[in-house]
């Protein structure tokens, strides 16, 4: 069998229902392969997009998403998804077309080290050194993806190499003595643990992407119910927990709630679950949660006192400490719920004080903030939202109220301008019967925009709203506020005309400038078959509140 | 799981965390890895991505040809032995690390110095070189290579004490270690 079509093998094997790429020389047997290979291919107009929908596929359906590339700049244009899927624990799988083995370090036509580029951001590479290697490095390619912390994993193979014939046998198991990821957790440690929110006075259950990957959001809201435990999630955890719950506080972080920032830094202990304290979440490390000890639940065990020293460290899956440890919890005795009745009575005073509040226009004006509402309204938060990366990012997090887990995918850990229009192809394609939703900036659509090509050819029918204010709106926040008004290579002015572009592409393109209307013409996009691209103008200069000034504690919100 | 419920409860002010203190000594890794291209490129990259710094790295095979060890020392004062050790874990083709106790463990390295010395000057460093049990392995009118084995201590005390002769070159390979005893390193 030729190696290429035991790669079509290997891959239905695993699973795999499509694989986003764009062929180029190096890959050109493999693409071969794909004529009569069984296994859907979208071809995209540009290697990051496929990357991108690669992800955005993995983090809707929760299985691996595949990405072809070819040698040289198609491998280098795929670094970004690679390095944004490392950043957010995306299980990925990319194949990489290398030249021939005698061009290689020629610095033959396309060739670049590709390994050598992605090492430092993969959670491992294969490089294909004989054709017989193949069927196992991407079986085992697909086992690291998608196990322990799930991330991208990369498989170069030359061209020659994928040319030859080999004796293919469907592979049961992978050979990896050096990777044991720990799932299960140790049992005293969730017992410890246990015993210690049934002591906690002021505790907070802080959740991130962690919940999501390990498909525990059931294990959390039970156990953030098992007694009346307050709980914040990061942008990345965004829908691991219902958002209408009383015992939500918000999402945390530098433009979360009070409530949440403000409980984060007077509770008296703090069980992070599948969240790694980013300085986004901290603000300044030294003050944050200054009264706090701390219980850690990761299945990296790297994560666990690397940036804030854990109390009660545990190295596990979510979902299954989170079972356990709601079993541990139940089974104390006489837990007293009322030792929390001053702790809330404080939170709810934040968040009577402190609500999520923006100045609405009482003209035809669409604030920004009103859009995110209005879509809410529009899909009746039934809808798979991507973002990409900047203020609407941060308002669509603050305003559409997430219910359910894989309903929120965005870029959190690289923020990846470029990243929404794609994701939300991958995620429509992953998902066809849902309605998925794109919202963007007038800045991110850009910079992936090729790829509403592929949604129009191949019916992709994502709804992009575009949330339109002619700057990097957020970066034109940072000059306002921190760089004294300056305003330094910000104003992208009104072009292009999105509407007339998403026309050339083939898509549908809309133009919302009315307020008043906003919701039913919404609908009406959302209702418009095929791909819709709707220009949403927006007011310029709007800033995105609360903040937590960069380098600053959480106490000292602004906005 | 499944004792029976318990009364006793926990005193947060009681839990301690847990250390990710710098130890402020030197510290020898031994680690085992798969005998695989690009595994020492991908060690050495997680040091520079991370920012931790290697004082010295050897790598070498063992008597496995499946495996091969990479030694690596660095300052427990600047980096956190944990986090260096738990994100090495994380490469795939790093089977075992070995952190190595100073007082369990053998360590050794080569280094050779080109020392400048003519006439009585020559059987003076000569002098040197013995107490250290060290070997002159090529000699010149104008120079002398000489060869010492020992921990990086030694090394280092019988450059300070060659150096004033006038050093011209010193090669070190960097330490290996092994630990002492009838058990695996």
């Amino acid at each position: 069998m030729r190696a290429v079509d035991a790669i079509m093998e290997c891959l239905k094997a695993e699973g795999v229902d499509v694989v986003f790429g764009l062929p180029g020389g190096a890959n050109l047997p493999t693409y071969d392969a794909f004529v009569d290979g069984g296994i859907r291919h979208v071809l995209v107009r540009h290697e990051a997009g496929g990357g991108h929908a690669a992800e955005g596929y993995a983090k809707a359906t929760g299985k691996v998403g595949v990405a072809f590339a070819t040698s040289g700049p198609g491998a280098t244009n795929v670094v970004t998804p690679i390095v944004d899927a490392m950043m957010d624990s995306v299980p990925t799988v990319f194949i990489t077309g290398q030249v021939r083995t005698d061009l290689i370090g020629t610095d033959g036509f396309q060739e670049t080290d590709t390994l050598g580029i992605t090492m430092p951001v993969v959670k491992h590479s294969f490089q294909i050194r004989s054709p017989q290697e193949i069927p196992r490095a991407i079986h085992e390619a697909f086992y690291l993806a998608r196990s322990g912390r799930p991330g991208p994993v990369v498989v170069d193979i030359p061209q020659d190499l994928s040319r030859a014939d080999i004796d293919y046998e469907p592979i049961g198991d992978v050979h990896l003595p050096g990777y044991q990821p720990t799932t299960d957790g140790n049992a005293k440690q969730i017992r410890q643990a246990a015993k210690a929110m049934a002591s906690a006075r002021r505790p907070v259950v802080y959740a991130g992407g962690g919940v999501v990957n390990a498909n525990a959001a059931k294990e959390l809201t039970d156990f953030v119910t098992s007694d009346r435990f307050p709980v914040t999630c990061t942008l990345m955890g965004l829908g691991a927990f219902p958002a209408p719950h009383p015992q939500w506080l918000g999402m945390l972080g530098m433009h979360g709630t009070r409530a949440a920032n403000y409980a984060m830094d007077e509770a008296d202990l703090i069980c992070c679950i599948g969240a790694r304290f980013d300085d986004r979440i901290t603000g300044k490390l030294s003050e944050f949660a200054p009264h706090a000890k701390f219980i850690h639940i990761d299945v990296d065990p790297a994560e666990i006192s690397k940036n804030v020293p854990a109390h009660i460290p545990i190295v596990g899956d979510a979902k299954s400490v989170l079972a356990k440890l709601v079993k541990e919890y139940r089974a104390l005795d006489s837990v007293d719920s009322s030792r929390m009745d001053e702790w809330w009575a404080r939170i709810e005073a934040w968040r009577k004080d402190h609500p999520l509040r923006y100045d609405d226009s009482t003209d035809g004006e669409i604030k920004p903030q009103y859009m995110v509402q209005a879509l809410y309204e529009a899909t009746g938060g039934d809808a798979i939202v991507c973002s990409d990366v900047g203020q609407h990012q941060m308002w669509a997090a603050q305003y559409y109220h997430f219910d359910q887990p894989r309903r929120w995918i965005n870029s959190g850990g690289l923020g990846t301008m470029g990243f929404g229009l794609p994701a939300a192809m991958g995620a429509q394609v992953g998902c066809p019967d849902q309605t998925v939703v794109c919202i963007s900036g007038d800045g991110s659509i850009q910079m992936n925009l090729q790829e509403l090509a592929t949604c129009a050819q191949n019916e992709i029918p994502v709804k992009i709203f575009i949330m339109n204010n002619g700057y990097l709106g957020m970066v034109r926040q940072w000059q306002e506020l921190f760089w004294d008004n300056r305003y330094s290579h910000v104003d992208m002015g009104t072009f292009p005309d999105f509407v007339k572009v998403a026309e050339a592409y083939g898509a549908t393109g809309l133009r919302l400038t009315e307020k008043s209307t906003l919701v039913d013409d919404m609908k009406a996009a959302l209702q418009t078959p095929g791909p819709v691209m709707v220009d949403v103008r927006v007011t310029r200069e709007e800033n995105t509140y609360p903040m937590i000034s960069p380098g600053m504690p959480a106490r000292d919100m602004v906005g | 799981m499944g004792e029976p419920a318990t009364k006793d409860r926990l005193s947060l002010e009681d839990l301690e965390a847990t250390t990710n203190l710098r130890s402020g000594r030197k510290h020898i890794l031994s680690i085992l890895v798969e005998n695989k291209a690009g595994v020492l490129t991908r060690v050495a990259g997680l040091f520079a991505r991370r920012g931790f710094n290697i004082d010295t790295l050897t790598v070498g095979p063992t008597e496995d040809e499946q495996f091969s060890r990479i030694t690596l020392t660095f300052d427990g004062a600047m980096h956190p032995v944990d986090q260096v050790t738990k994100q090495l874990h994380k490469l795939i083709n790093v089977l075992k690390i070995r952190d190595l106790e100073p007082n369990d463990t053998v360590a050794r390295e080569l280094a050779l110095f080109k020392v400048a010395v003519e006439g009585p000057q020559r059987a003076e460093v000569m002098q040197i070189c013995e107490i250290f049990r060290g070997k002159v392995v090529d000699v010149t009118r104008r120079s002398v290579i000489l060869e010492i084995t020992g921990t990086t201590d030694k090394v280092e005390a019988f450059e300070r004490m060659v150096r004033p002769f006038g050093l011209i070159e010193m090669m070190r390979t960097g330490e290996i270690a092994i630990s002492r005893g009838r058990g695996e390193t």
